[in-house]
């Protein structure tokens, strides 16, 4: 058969590789030549949308990037901020959303195990995991499946790594009901002249393997998670790698050390795509070529094509640039960890990455091509039943009949459920660090050894407003995350952003995700708090008998921030009896989009409340600003469920009950009062000597205060304007509530 | 004389830097190998507990500590043996199966027939069993599932070189972090552990009382932490060394590990 031919054949069978037509005429041009099968199987793992970001790239040049906190920016590993002192924090959140939807277990412990590669990557230990977990309702049986599986994989894998998972959300929704959410944020700690990057540096220099063999597990992953799920999905089990936390503990001990003696010059994981994005990352940030050996990679089983080798996404892999001259030190690092280190490449100057098998030059493909896709900008048209739902008209609506059992229906919604059943299962205190537990604040705190200094982390993402408005739903997202920190007394510093969408094909899609990172950039800016990285995972819906599913759009955020003394912090719960309940922030509550609307109407509709980002960032100044001045200690922000679940929750929480009047909106009812949402609201409690304080302050700062009650007692007890008792429920009521989902669906 | 006092520890007495101290490995790299009289605080691979309890014993209470690496055999100079939480080898067989057959543990055991304090803490206890040094054995929790929450805990026993600062009856609060934490003995050997007086703590409420619910994880008699006959190895599932500072909301841990320093005091006078 002539070459000629062989590429015409090829052509025909693009989609194989994951290109288009068009995108496969695109390799033709970059190539001048019809490419081998190993080539536009390498292009098309790069060019997927999981490793080339063709469909996102354009929006995302929309998001700020800078500000003088940023030590690295988005582009490597993970993204870097300062936190004073002398220390850095290495931030990333990435998603395994197919792979868990097929294989929970496997699917989330890999997804732990990939993201804890980026953070060490980067010079940093990895300190902390967060997650954020989306399924369908758990009234489903899949959906406990699913939900089992995903907490059982991540405690797999982070207790036996020996990193804290210290936070995380939990939402549940029917349309996560066949393609889950399973986001995974790690933060790690570095000195910031620690930091290293993914790169191959000079011609010359010798690439290294390290860490696990290569094997045909999780062959195509980036293709496949790049595509459409369906039933047929299930057939591309195969595709989900299996991971082993025991290589990955010996392989960040090993990685760090080589860093600290200074042996290597580039370090990159090999995650999606596996050594063809590693290798071809590592070479185009440097601007050089490399020779790779694929003869010389460590193999688990015999007779895999260079394709295969080149795509596998066996876990617990990374890509070391060694310094030259320390090769061999390199060397007998990792065979004191019992790993592999076999040097499979060279750095050249041809500007190629080439593959050379048993010393033939199977394939040779430009870097600049590989890592410069074709990018799409589209259309987006409004979902047209999203748009309609956000304009329901909600004025008839009629109020519940007994605000008491409206509450502890919400309190048992999985949204504001304890996740005490979920976290129990993961080790969140190993490494000594953590000074906030899960479930005690909005957000976790870990302390940094030989400082004052704290580091706090959420993540957060209210989807149900994203997709009534998606620029709005996005901005909230950030402020809420920003106010979760605020609320711990930390000043936010960073977003890492997992972008979890549909088929970017479909209009309605891309409007999503355009008016998503829209509101993202809107939000940062005003905030001060640059993106420093993150993922896009799109095709996050489900093709059955031709009608499709998207999940809700979700854009995850994830966001780090700093005290400057660790000793001065708030957390939630009820600390005293007959301290003072203030209401900070003029937040208007709504029903639009808000849990009370879902679960007790069966209504996703109405517009997600306002957002006024200047009036946020000035609440959380001053939030910050009290917890740091050592004058308050229990905060909580006011988010799903509105003014009585926050105030449930911090009941619940301090063990203690309280008294409350709510303030009666103007013209509004009574279940907004009790049930609205609102952005910019904060609940403190503190002594009645620091009040004064409180309202001082506020005013100075130009924020509302109200004084709404005091704590004490076994009940909850709150009023709504000059109606008193509106609910009047026993905080052993309301416990059982609360703590009933989590446990009956993991029992 | 006083066991001598270095914060940071972490290579046979040189004291870290705070930068490098909060970055640490459990076990320094292949330079210590000083035969400086220190707690040996042991990593197997896969050990994830060990930067903690080094933190605990030298940065917080401190002691001078000494990191051994699985594969060493010389222990002396060691003043005790902390065999520290984790996966040794990820854990795959049992918890602490392969680990008990590691050099370092021969070195170990000769220590303890010394009349050396050696401490099992979690998966150290897991170790200690499958290696003999205590009786009994470690299955999965009655749950079946991983469990990181806070217990309390009753000292049953109060004696050097582990129990020295605590009161029989003294309810302690601790966390556990583990998912093969059922001590499991034959009816015999549990008679024989009561009778002697070594069950060291068992589960209880917050008043103390030993009953079912407290049982985080279906222990044979509520049994959380073992010592041998001759009472210088203690095995226990809690960890105290998460527990020694105010910061992170315990402090009981102190009175544990306090108890083994005042005991390596007293022998070294």
């Amino acid at each position: 058969m002539s070459a000629r031919a062989a590429g015409s054949s090829l052509r025909e069978r693009a989609g194989e590789f994951g290109l288009t037509r068009a995108e496969y005429d695109l390799v033709v041009e970059r190539l001048g030549r019809e490419p081998n099968v190993t080539e536009a199987g390498v292009f098309g793992a790069l060019w997927s949308e999981h490793c080339g970001y063709k469909n996102s790239k354009p929006l995302l040049r929309r998001l700020p990037t800078q500000g003088p906190q940023v030590v690295q920016g988005p582009g490597e590993n993970a993204g870097v901020v300062d936190l004073g002192e002398g220390w850095a924090v290495a931030f990333k959140m990435e998603s395994h959303n197919h792979p868990s939807a097929v294989e929970p277990v496997q699917g989330a412990a890999t997804g732990v195990g990939g993201i804890l590669r980026d953070i060490f990557a980067m010079g940093a230990r990895p300190i902390a995991v967060l997650d954020s977990l989306r399924f369908g309702e758990l009234t489903s049986p899949r959906s406990r499946h699913l939900l089992a599986g995903v907490v059982a994989g991540i405690a797999s894998y982070g207790n036996a790594v020996g990193v804290p998972t210290v936070g995380g959300e939990v939402e549940v929704n029917p349309c996560y009901e066949e393609n889950p959410l399973v986001n995974v944020m790690a933060v790690g700690l570095m000195r910031r002249d620690a930091l290293r990057k993914g790169t191959v540096g000079e011609v010359g220099n010798r690439l290294y393997y390290v860490g696990s063999k290569t094997g045909r597990d999780g062959l195509g992953g980036a293709v496949f998670a790049s595509a459409d799920l369906s039933a047929a999905s299930e057939a591309d089990r195969p595709a989900v790698q299996v991971g082993d936390p025991f290589m990955e503990k010996l392989l960040l001990e090993a990685c760090l050390e080589a860093m600290e003696e200074d042996l290597v010059a580039g370090v990159q994981d090999m995650g999606a795509a596996g050594l063809s994005s590693s290798v071809a990352e590592m070479a185009y940030r440097a601007g050089q070529g490399v020779d790779l050996h694929l003869d010389r990679v460590p193999r688990r089983e015999a007779g895999m094509t260079p394709l295969e080798v080149m795509l596998s996404e066996s876990q617990e892999r990374m890509m070391l640039t060694a310094r030259p001259g320390k090769e061999e030190e390199l060397k007998a690092l990792f065979a004191r960890y019992g790993l592999d280190a076999v040097e499979v490449g060279v750095v050249r100057d041809h500007g190629e990455l080439r593959l050379v098998d048993a010393g033939v030059v199977v394939a040779a493909m430009p870097v600049r091509a590989l890592n410069e896709p074709p990018t799409y900008v589209r259309e987006g048209v409004e979902d047209p039943a999203a748009r309609a739902a956000r304009e329901r008209d909600l004025t008839g609506l009629r109020p519940v009949p007994d605000p008491a059992a409206a509450l502890l229906a919400l309190l048992a919604a999985p949204a504001v459920a304890s996740k005490e059943p979920v976290y129990r299962r993961f080790d969140h205190q190993v490494m000594t660090n953590t000074v906030v537990l899960p479930g005690q604040a909005d957000a976790a705190v870990l302390r940094v050894k030989g400082t004052a200094l704290g580091i706090a982390a959420t993540v957060d993402c209210n989807s149900r407003y994203v997709w009534l408005d998606p620029r709005l739903g996005a901005a909230h997202a950030v402020a809420e995350a920003a106010r979760n920190l605020s609320c711990v007394g930390a000043e936010p510093l960073g977003v890492t952003d997992n972008l979890n969408f549909g088929n970017p094909t479909d209009p309605a899609v891309y409007h999503q995700l355009e008016e998503s990172v829209a509101g993202i950039a809107e939000a940062c800016l005003a905030l001060g708090t640059p993106v420093t990285g993150g993922n896009v995972s799109l095709y996050n819906q489900y093709v059955e008998g031709g009608a499709v599913r998207a999940v809700h759009p979700t854009p995850t955020i994830g966001m780090v921030g700093v005290l400057r003394d660790v000793t001065r912090r708030a957390t939630q719960g009820l600390k005293r009896d007959g301290d003072v309940l203030v209401l900070l922030g003029g937040g208007e509550p709504t029903l639009g989009g808000s849990e009370y609307l879902y679960r007790l109407h069966g209504l996703e509709a109405g517009a997600p409340p306002a957002l006024d980002l200047a009036a946020e960032a000035a609440l959380y100044a001053a939030v910050r600003g009290l917890v740091a001045a050592g004058v308050v200690d229990t905060a909580h922000d006011v988010s799903v469920g509105g003014l009585a679940v926050c105030l449930a929750e911090m009941a619940l929480t301090g063990g203690r009950g309280l008294t409350a009047t709510v303030p009666a909106g103007a013209g509004t009812g009574r279940d907004v009062a009790l049930f609205g949402e609102s952005a910019g609201r904060v609940v403190v409690a503190v002594t009645p000597e620091a009040a004064g304080d409180v309202e001082a302050a506020c005013v100075a700062a130009r924020v509302p205060t109200a004084r709404l009650g005091a704590s004490g007692g076994d009940r909850l007890v709150l009023g709504v304007g000059r109606e008193e008792r509106v609910v009047d429920v026993a905080l052993a009521a309301m416990s059982a509530a609360w703590t009933r989902t989590f446990a009956e669906a993991l029992g | 004389m006083d066991v001598p006092s270095a914060s940071n520890t972490q290579r046979g007495g040189e004291p870290l830097p705070p930068e490098r101290a909060a970055l640490a490995r459990g076990r320094g790299a292949r330079d210590h190998l000083s035969t400086a009289r220190a707690v040996a605080v042991v990593s197997f691979p896969g050990s994830n507990c060990d930067a903690d309890a080094t933190h605990a014993l030298a940065a917080v209470l401190g002691a001078p500590v000494r990191a051994v690496w699985h594969d060493e055999t010389d222990l002396s100079g060691a003043l005790a043996v902390v065999l520290p939480g984790g996966f040794s080898f990820g854990d795959y067989l049992r918890g602490g199966a392969l680990a008990a057959h590691s050099p370092v543990m021969r070195a170990v055991a000769d220590f303890a027939r010394r009349g050396g304090p050696v401490l099992g803490i979690c998966n150290g206890f897991q170790v200690l069993t499958e290696a003999g040094l205590l009786p009994g054995q470690l299955a999965r929790n009655r749950s079946l599932g991983f469990e990181c929450r806070d217990v309390h805990l009753r000292v049953e026993r109060a004696a050097a070189p582990f129990t020295g600062r605590l009161a029989v009856g003294q309810v302690l609060r601790l966390p556990i972090a583990h998912g093969e934490g059922a001590y499991r003995a034959d009816e015999d050997t549990l008679d024989r552990l009561e009778g002697e007086g070594l069950v060291a703590f068992r589960y209880c409420d917050a008043d103390g009382n030993v009953t079912a619910d407290a049982n985080v994880n279906g222990s044979a008699r509520g049994i959380a932490g073992v010592v041998n006959a001759a009472g210088n190895v203690m095995g226990m599932m809690p960890h105290p060394e998460r527990a020694v500072e105010p910061l992170l909301g315990y402090e009981d841990g102190r009175l544990i590990l306090g108890s083994l320093l005042d005991a390596v005091a007293a022998a070294a006078a």
